[in-house]
């Protein structure tokens, strides 16, 4: 293996722009719809992803010569699902009100594409540190697009942020709805893709 | 008995109808926007997903019912599911290589997309959580499957469609999916209602 000097400043602006794992990869959209008609849940399940896409990279990463390739996958399935249950277990005990209404979701963060992916791609062929700078460069993209949905749902769909009131005209009731939750992220993820297509200068 | 014929055939009706899976739980969406670009590769994706399902939500439930109560380790279900889901879908991706190369020629490819879904690892922390009995589980699993399959082929008719509507260049692809999938949901929400559980 080569080691090349690895700009970890690159390595997360790539997870936040570049694979931004919703808006560009188009991977792990269960939860994006799901858990966002307000910024707290939004939040809180960005964090819990973040945290899991962490520890999970570390893991693998500092176990990858152990692992024979045959088996991998089922590997990187028990150490995911390990992760997954003590952040299910923690959430459940410390935040219980919002975990009665994500709580499936919060199980569901095994079966995440992006999370093995990661795995699969970076943190089995890369060493401890690099797997933990991209752990959470892919978890704050996640985080990012997941509070931008739910900031703009929220607004628009309750007329409050985090809870507040803001705006006290009547609200566009169709945004917190399920099916405003998809025409929401159709319409943010166009935008996404606009502004990055300026920005890089491609004709998108 | 009767009353018990009721109870699965309301089971069905709900888990495909008015909760669907991708409408109104917003699951195994990864797959639904990867899946339904060609109606072909969306039949054979919800024939392959079905009966995966059924049987890996029977399996589960056994083992759940008869290991994990009797020994009081519940938390450990997330780990125990996924394994089963997972060795289970490796266990007939090999059988089926050996026994029936046509078969695998057609659906193989869909198997090895099908461990990362989330509806598949859902419905059987759905049953835990109801405590469905097994032929309840069962139909569970085969109404999310239906459920699951309707979605596909409606969108995959419309997507056919799609690609030759002139769509503003940032939409093209899954964003303009995702606004379609909204009218659709819109749609579905008009089945709610329709049986209380």
């Amino acid at each position: 293996m080569i080691q090349k000097k690895i700009n970890y400043y690159e390595v997360i602006k790539n997870g936040i722009f570049k694979e931004n794992t919703i808006f560009k990869l188009a991977l792990s959209l269960c939860p994006s719809i799901a858990v966002t008609n307000n910024l707290r849940n939004g939040v809180l399940m960005g964090t819990a992803v973040l945290f899991v896409q962490v520890m999970v990279n570390i893991t693998i990463s500092l176990m990858r010569h152990f692992i024979h390739p045959r088996i991998r996958l089922p590997i990187f399935m028990l150490v995911i699902s390990g992760w997954v249950t003590i952040t299910d277990m923690s959430m459940a005990a410390f935040a219980p009100e919002a975990y009665k209404q994500m709580g499936l979701y919060i199980q569901l963060i095994v079966a995440f594409a992006s999370i093995l992916a990661r795995a699969e791609m970076f943190a089995s062929k890369n060493r401890f540190i690099p797997s933990m700078f991209d752990g959470i460069g892919m978890g704050l993209g996640f985080l990012f697009a997941l509070s931008l949905i739910s900031f703009f749902r929220e607004l628009l769909g309750k007329g409050s942020l985090w809870g507040y009131q803001i705006i006290n005209a009547k609200p566009l009731l169709i945004f917190i709805l399920p099916a405003g939750g998809f025409i929401a992220v159709g319409i943010l993820m166009g935008i996404f893709n606009w502004i990055y297509g300026k920005y890089e200068n491609k004709s998108y | 008995m009767s009353s018990e014929f009721v109870k699965v055939f309301e089971l069905i009706i709900s888990a495909s109808l008015i909760n669907n899976f991708v409408f109104t739980r917003f699951l195994g969406l990864c797959i639904f926007f990867g899946v339904s670009r060609r109606m072909e590769t969306s039949i054979g994706m919800s024939i392959t997903f079905t009966s995966v399902m059924m049987i890996s939500s029977g399996l589960s439930w056994l083992v759940f019912n008869y290991v994990l109560i009797p020994w009081d380790i519940t938390f450990l279900k997330i780990i125990i599911f996924i394994g089963i889901v997972a060795g289970f879908v490796q266990a007939s991706d090999t059988i089926m290589r050996k026994v029936s190369p046509v078969l695998y020629h057609k659906l193989g490819i869909y198997l090895a997309l099908i461990s990362t879904n989330c509806i598949i690892l859902a419905v059987p922390l759905i049953n835990a959580g109801e405590r469905y009995s097994f032929i309840e589980s069962i139909s569970f699993a085969f109404g999310s499957g239906i459920g699951f399959a309707l979605a596909l082929i409606i969108m995959a008719s419309i997507r056919e469609r799609l690609e030759l509507a002139d769509v503003p260049k940032p939409f093209r692809g899954t964003p303009i999916a995702f606004i379609v999938t909204g009218l659709i949901a819109l749609a579905f929400a008009g089945f709610s209602g329709l049986i209380k559980i």
